[in-house]
């Protein structure tokens, strides 16, 4: 087996490309190489203008998210010598502008998450005496949805997303779900505000591509469908007893 | 859409979820009996008069109501999900909504007037 292999990299200059192109550069092929060890081989070596984003190297920060053969992948968890002989062809995620080269305008995604209202929410002055108590059992309701790191390879892999860039979006409801779940939150109905829309869960076509990709075994599209019946359970209940009126 | 307005979709969504348990479990069983079963005389396949009677029964009519109008409305969710995106008729959604919920209602109808009158 061939000891190198060719990446072939998106670039883009917004001040000098009318649109992107692939450049291929050849990098060694080792056992323990990840994609991202690929790119910054290239970075390192070959062009140094060649930009993406990356920090933690250990799938936990997010960053380092790209199409890699058209797939939403994390360059820092995937190995170069899944391509081999290659050629690998590395881009940026689909369905987010790009800034320049594999860098994405992460932007819209964030506007979204904060809308959400990803954190505790409480109605009332909480200052409890002692520490609030979980049981475990109330921990694992929401603990799966709690484990997203923001990486968006869902929302690159989302065709609704494609199609609707209002679409809320795979890891926003999943992290909505996560705090309607967990027994210390009160924030359900200022929520469902935001996610029934239509442009929130009901948008959402169980492609499943979200759950697919995820690479923290988040299963987005498991929390949409339970984010529909939580609010059709709402919405029945909103229609019998209109609120505002018990 | 107004800010802070919930959408109506939990309706169709609850009608297509419904539909769907009936299009899953209860569907494939008429089709295996009246498509594959009878007509190929590998089960021997009730009268006419026998079957009359069976779909007279006030249950049977009620059976009959539930499986056939939910499908109804799984079959046009679906239709419409499928034409919005596949298609990319998202600016039609008013038409398309129309139509296959329409259609859906107007197979209510002719469900419920079938059953009335048999
Ligand atoms: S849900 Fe999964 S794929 Fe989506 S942002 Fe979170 S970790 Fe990434
Ligand atoms: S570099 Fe942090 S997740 Fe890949």
């Amino acid at each position: 087996m061939s000891d190198t292999i060719i990446l072939e990299v998106a670039r883009f200059n917004p001040e000098s490309d009318a649109e992107p192109s692939y450049e291929s550069f050849e990098v060694p092929l080792r056992p323990d190489w990840m994609v991202l060890d690929g790119l910054n081989h290239i970075k390192d070596q070959l062009d140094g203008s060649l930009a993406f984003r990356w920090s933690c190297r250990m799938g936990i920060c997010g960053s380092c998210g790209m199409m890699v053969n058209g797939v939403p992948t994390l360059t820092c968890e995937t190995l170069l010598m899944n391509y081999a002989p290659g050629p690998v062809r590395v881009g940026p995620l689909d369905h987010f502008p790009v800034v320049r080269d594999l860098v994405v305008d992460l932007d819209d995604f964030l506007a979204k998450l904060q809308k959400v209202r990803p954190w505790v929410v409480r109605k009332d002055d909480f200052k409890p005496a002692r520490e609030f108590i979980q049981s475990p059992a109330q921990l694992e309701s929401f603990h799966q949805f709690s484990l997203c790191i923001n990486c968006t390879l869902c929302y690159a892999a989302c065709p609704v997303y494609g199609l609707d860039p209002n679409f809320i979006g795979p890891a926003a409801i999943a992290l909505a779900h996560r705090y309607n779940l967990d027994s210390r939150d009160q924030g359900i109905e200022d929520r469902l505000d935001i996610v029934s829309r239509h442009e929130g869960i009901w948008d959402c076509t169980v492609v499943g591509e979200c759950s697919t990709v995820c690479p923290k075994h988040v299963d987005p599209s498991l929390a949409i469908q339970q984010y529909k019946l939580t609010a059709t359970k709402e919405w029945f209940k909103s229609f019998l007893l209109p609120r505002g009126k018990h | 859409m107004s800010a802070g307005k919930r959408s109506n979709e939990p309706v169709v969504w609850f009608l297509f979820g419904v539909g769907g348990f009936f299009a899953a479990y209860f569907l494939p069983v008429h089709v295996l009996f009246y498509g594959l079963l009878f007509p190929s005389g590998l089960v021997h396949a009730p009268g006419y008069q026998q079957t009359l009677a069976l779909v007279r029964h006030p249950l049977t009519r009620l059976y009959l109501f539930a499986l056939l109008t939910f499908c109804f409305f799984h079959a046009a969710h679906r239709m419409r999900l499928t034409m919005s995106d596949v298609l990319n008729l998202r600016h039609l959604n008013t038409v398309l909504a129309f139509l296959c919920y329409g259609g859906a209602i107007v197979g209510t109808i002719v469900t419920v007037w079938l059953l009335a009158t048999v």
